[in-house]
């Protein structure tokens, strides 16, 4: 049998097996490969809820998902072409997610009578031969067996064999698609650079999987994926919360202040802490503290005493540290929260993304507590807007909420990152010292911009007290005076709305600024909006995208450009928060379209979603 | 704009070191503000004790920082003229905590009570302790809720009748100078607002160790809890049901020093001195000493329970040794982070691996 060479413009694989199967490593080993070739791409991992949930069952799946392609990819894509799956409850798990027609490549191992069983498939039932996936291309292979059998000249034992077996399969998707083996063999060699043998049998493992494609003659195609059109410039793939901790370790180089983290280790944000504390030589300092209070109130300390506090959790933790936000926003001194959602409300589904903390972030502190809110886009935007996040902190001495999710935090995208010498500096203002004078020192007077300037410990002639009372305007003293609250209330606001004079004008991601429709997103959802806003173009609607990075306050030509067309839709991965908002602020009848099933946002779904809401619109005008 | 002097106290902390400390007086450490505690309050007392010595503790006005949860005492912070932070309750310690450790510099003292450090704050107050951090805790222990008046507090012994316990409180009370040292706290010792001249001694060992010098100060109530602690401060109960403790001293009490603490064993035992025991059979105490540091912060009974208590209630630094402190250890840590690697900013950003499109 022949081989056919075939060229597609986008792919989408899904490698699923166990937990102990090591398929997030092969997925990104994947990726690694697919970036250097220059295709444009994103990722989803999706890890099982339970660290060690019993293997080779269901809740113990653990999948990745690349969309790659040699057009723009902003998603890691709604279905996929090829499902590799190392057992039968990876299948199961994940079946729906493959378009029909599309490639199985099955590990015949894990598909024994034990397999099954754990999986939960009907006694004597076996997907691979009752006929139950006729509609799919199914391809069983014997990666067990041909693993063992590549390694049986080595002195490894049973477990260091069968912990090769994903590189099998990572070689023959390899030579699937056309991608070289070196770059991976460089990994193995640097990785196990201490067990040479452990290298040296992933290596061989991954070459037997690459010849086995191309010898074994069952694979009637092969497919080219040609180099996408990115702007020229260095590139390297990065995640969320990767791109997250680099953005704070900028603003502290950029800023010349030392960062101080305190956190408490959640899901899915813990991978800032463990990346933070990695960067010790750049003035971080990291602090795990023993609640998620401890970390906020942590972080407050340091901000009073002239570092860069930065505090980070998920939901559940955020709504523990809401008393120490109010705190920082009665004391006006910089704090940065980062608050990588996840599906509530409680415990809800930590691994599973969502949106649903907007409201939280706006409202969810006692008394009237105005904080500033941001919100990256994409797993490299998440950079820009840590950035963004400090500097608006630093400079405006207020508390700012960083809305990323999961999706983003494990997602990841190419990046042309960016040069120190790009990144704008950071301008602090201190109170300076003073020696003998007599003007009493007044910790709330206020610049312009309603901003008071930062007075730190250790120095000379300003010492003074702040606190969670009350404060009288200038001085700071404690004051129950009703008019002075009012004031005070007012000024607190008055202050966060400024900061939109230091933010940029709302733009039009594409489409006309004008118009018809348009879409209107906030955070993780950018790349499903504007993959399903293109296509809607090429089809020829009349249909604009425009996404929020800065929610709070919002940009100064937000309520025109929303003027500027007849209808506002505002999807969300939530039960309708931002499009509340929006309503609440400019009172504007925006239609939400929700999602709240702890994924993203797929294209073909959110196309249909705006059809639909459009057509309800015809049918309100003609009847 | 930054200031050249802000950044150079960010990075080298007090240029003067204790040298070129001027001659403070405790009024230099008196605020403007009004001191707004009921008339009689203890607190009145330890304030202006902790102003009489700040002048003693070689700092720099300008690097002494007081930070206070929520409850009576945490108004301190208002009337000291140094840099102070009225802050959240029960969250004093985390917040000192931050300020310590990027700022090691800075003398940090953090004013709490019984409900604020030993019930709602009580986890930040263990993991301050268990941690190390060079700080001062004064714990103001009146046994009451003053600010919201009167609720029993995690130290009111059993059977407070107050007015959430109308019948009397069924919670078994903490022993603070216990969990302290259950928490492997490096500094313990206890003091009380009616005998001054030792409250400045305990302060001035608290501000003097490395560490999380843990100061217990029994603080009467006058409004709604007063007299609380009347077997250890009234004159003719005190030499009876106390006991001052010395580093180096044995341990003996009473009105004539006729009693004595002895040691059986590992039971303690009060003996009076004469015919069968000397000074020379008492227990020597001696702050480096755990077990025997243990054996003491155990002495606990309340006064309310019982006229006479079997042992006096100790007075001092009960326990002091040295153990590194966590500030200390992250400056260590990220010093030698710095040293191992040169920031670099866009190798960083870079990261492991490229590719170029062109
Ligand atoms: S209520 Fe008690 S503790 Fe509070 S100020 Fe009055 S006397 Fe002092």
């Amino acid at each position: 049998m022949t081989t056919k060479d075939q060229v597609r413009e986008e792919v989408t694989i899904r490698f699923a097996g166990d937990s102990g199967d090591g398929m997030q490593l092969t997925g990104s080993l994947f990726t690694n490969t697919t970036a250097l070739l220059g295709n444009d791409l994103r990722t989803l991992p999706e890890f099982p809820a339970e660290i060690r949930a019993p293997a080779g069952t269901v809740p113990g799946v653990s999948s990745f998902q690349l969309h790659f392609g040699s057009t723009e990819i902003m998603t890691p894509g709604d279905v996929c072409d090829v499902l590799v799956v190392m057992n039968s409850a990876a299948l199961k798990a994940n079946l729906s997610l493959l378009k029909k027609g599309g490639i199985i490549i099955a590990n015949i191992d894990g598909f024994d009578k034990k397999n099954l069983n754990l999986a939960k498939y009907p006694e004597g039932e076996n997907p691979l031969e009752d006929g139950s996936l006729d509609s799919y291309r199914v391809y069983e292979v014997d990666v067990s067996s041909m693993t063992k059998e590549a390694l049986s000249e080595t002195d490894l034992s049973y477990k260091e064999v069968d912990r090769c077996k994903n590189m099998f399969v990572l070689g023959l998707l390899f030579w699937m698609y056309n991608r070289p083996v070196e770059p991976t063999i460089k990994f193995l060699q640097k990785k196990f650079g201490k067990e040479p043998r452990i290298a040296d049998a992933n290596v061989n493992v991954l070459k037997t999987g690459y010849h086995f494609g191309e010898t074994a003659e069952i694979f009637s195609s092969r497919y080219t994926v040609e180099e996408a059109d990115l702007k020229p410039g260095t590139y390297r793939n990065i995640t969320g919360n990767e791109s997250t901790v680099l953005g704070l370790v900028a603003a502290t180089q950029k800023s010349g202040l030392p960062l101080f983290f305190g956190s408490y280790p959640i899901t899915p944000a813990s991978d800032i802490l463990h990346g933070l504390s990695r960067h010790k030589n750049f003035g971080v300092t990291t602090f795990q503290a023993e609640d998620e209070i401890a970390a906020v109130s942590s972080a407050i300390g340091a901000a009073f005493g002239g570092h860069i506090g930065v505090t980070s959790s998920s939901g559940p933790g955020i709504a523990l540290k809401g008393e120490a936000m109010g705190l920082a926003v009665m004391l006006e001194l910089p704090l940065v929260v980062l608050n990588i959602q996840r599906a509530g409300p409680s415990t809800g589904m930590p691994t599973k993304t969502e949106q649903a903390d907007l409201l939280q972030a706006m409202y969810g502190r006692n008394g009237e507590s105005p904080m500033v809110i941001v919100a990256p886009k994409s797993p490299a935007d998440c950079f820009n807007m840590a950035f963004e996040a400090c500097r608006i902190a630093l400079e405006h001495m207020i508390p700012v909420m960083y809305l990323s999710d999961g999706y983003l935090a494990n997602g990841s995208e190419p990046w042309k990152f960016p040069q120190e010498k790009d990144l704008k500096d950071i301008k602090v203002r201190f109170e300076p010292p003073r020696e003998n004078s007599d003007e009493p020192f007044l910790p709330y007077l206020r610049d312009e911009n309603h901003v008071r300037s930062w007075a730190i410990p250790g120095t000379e002639g300003i010492e003074h007290r702040v606190g969670g009372l009350e404060k009288e305007d200038g001085t700071g003293n404690v004051s129950y005076d009703p008019d002075n609250h009012e004031k005070m209330v007012k000024l607190r606001e008055a202050k966060r709305n400024k900061v939109a004079d230091f933010i940029p004008l709302q733009k039009i991601d594409q489409g006309n600024t004008t118009g018809e429709v348009l879409v209107l997103g906030w955070g993780s959802t950018y790349g499903s909006i504007r993959t399903a806003v293109g296509q809607l173009r090429r089809d020829g609607m009349d249909i604009s995208h425009a996404h929020l990075n800065y929610i709070s306050p919002f940009p100064r030509n937000l309520e025109e450009l929303l003027r500027g067309f007849e209808r506002v839709i505002v999807p969300e991965i939530n039960n309708g928060q931002l499009v509340r908002l929006i309503r609440d602020e400019f009172l504007i009848p925006a239609k939400p379209i929700n999602k709240i099933k702890g994924r993203p946002f797929g294209v073909q779904e959110l196309k249909d979603s705006i059809l639909n809401i459009l057509s309800e619109k015809q049918t309100v005008t003609e009847s | 704009m930054t200031t050249k002097t802000n950044t150079d106290t960010l990075k080298n902390g007090n240029a003067n070191g204790s040298n070129g400390i001027p001659k403070y007086s405790s009024k230099d450490f008196s605020s403007d503000q009004d001191v707004r505690w009921c008339p009689g309050c203890g607190d009145y007392t330890i304030l202006k004790q902790v102003q009489n010595v700040m002048p003693d503790i070689g700092v720099l006005k300008k690097d002494i920082v007081f930070i206070s949860g929520i409850g009576c005492a945490a108004r301190f912070p208002y009337y000291m003229d140094t840099f102070g932070m009225h802050s959240i309750h029960g969250r004093a310690p985390a917040i000192a905590t931050g300020l310590k450790v990027s700022r090691p510099e800075l003398s940090v003292w953090i004013i709490t009570g019984d409900g604020d450090s030993l019930s709602i704050g009580a986890n930040h107050f263990v993991q301050l302790l268990r941690r190390n951090v060079d700080v001062n805790l004064l714990l103001f222990n009146n046994q009451i809720y003053g600010l919201t008046k009167g609720q029993y507090s995690p130290t009111a012994p059993e059977g407070t009748v107050s007015k959430s316990t109308p019948f009397g409180s069924i919670d078994h009370p903490f022993n603070p100078l216990q969990l302290s040292m259950g928490a492997d706290g490096t500094f313990i010792a206890r003091a009380m607002d009616r005998d001054p001249k030792h409250l400045q001694k305990m302060l001035l060992r608290a501000s003097e160790h490395k560490g999380t010098s843990m100061l217990e100060i029994l603080q009467n109530c006058i409004v709604f809890n007063d007299g609380a602690f009347e077997l250890f401060t009234d004159k003719k109960s005190r030499p009876r049901e106390t006991i001052y403790v010395e580093h180096g001293e044995p341990l003996i009490f009473g009105s004539e020093n006729e009693k004595g603490l002895r040691l059986d064993g590992l039971t303690p035992e009060v003996v009076e001195l004469g015919s069968e025991y000397s000074k020379d059979d008492l227990w020597v105490h001696d702050e480096k000493d755990k077990t025997k540091a243990d054996l003491l912060t155990r002495f606990f009974e309340h006064p309310h329970n019982s006229e006479h208590l079997k042992f006096p209630r100790p007075f001092g630094v009960l326990y002091d040794v040295d153990r590194p402190t966590y500030d200390e250890g992250v400056t260590i840590q990220n010093a030698e982070a710095l040293k191992r690697n040169k920031p670099d900013l866009n190798a960083l950003l870079q990261g492991p691996e490229t590719w170029e499109v062109s």
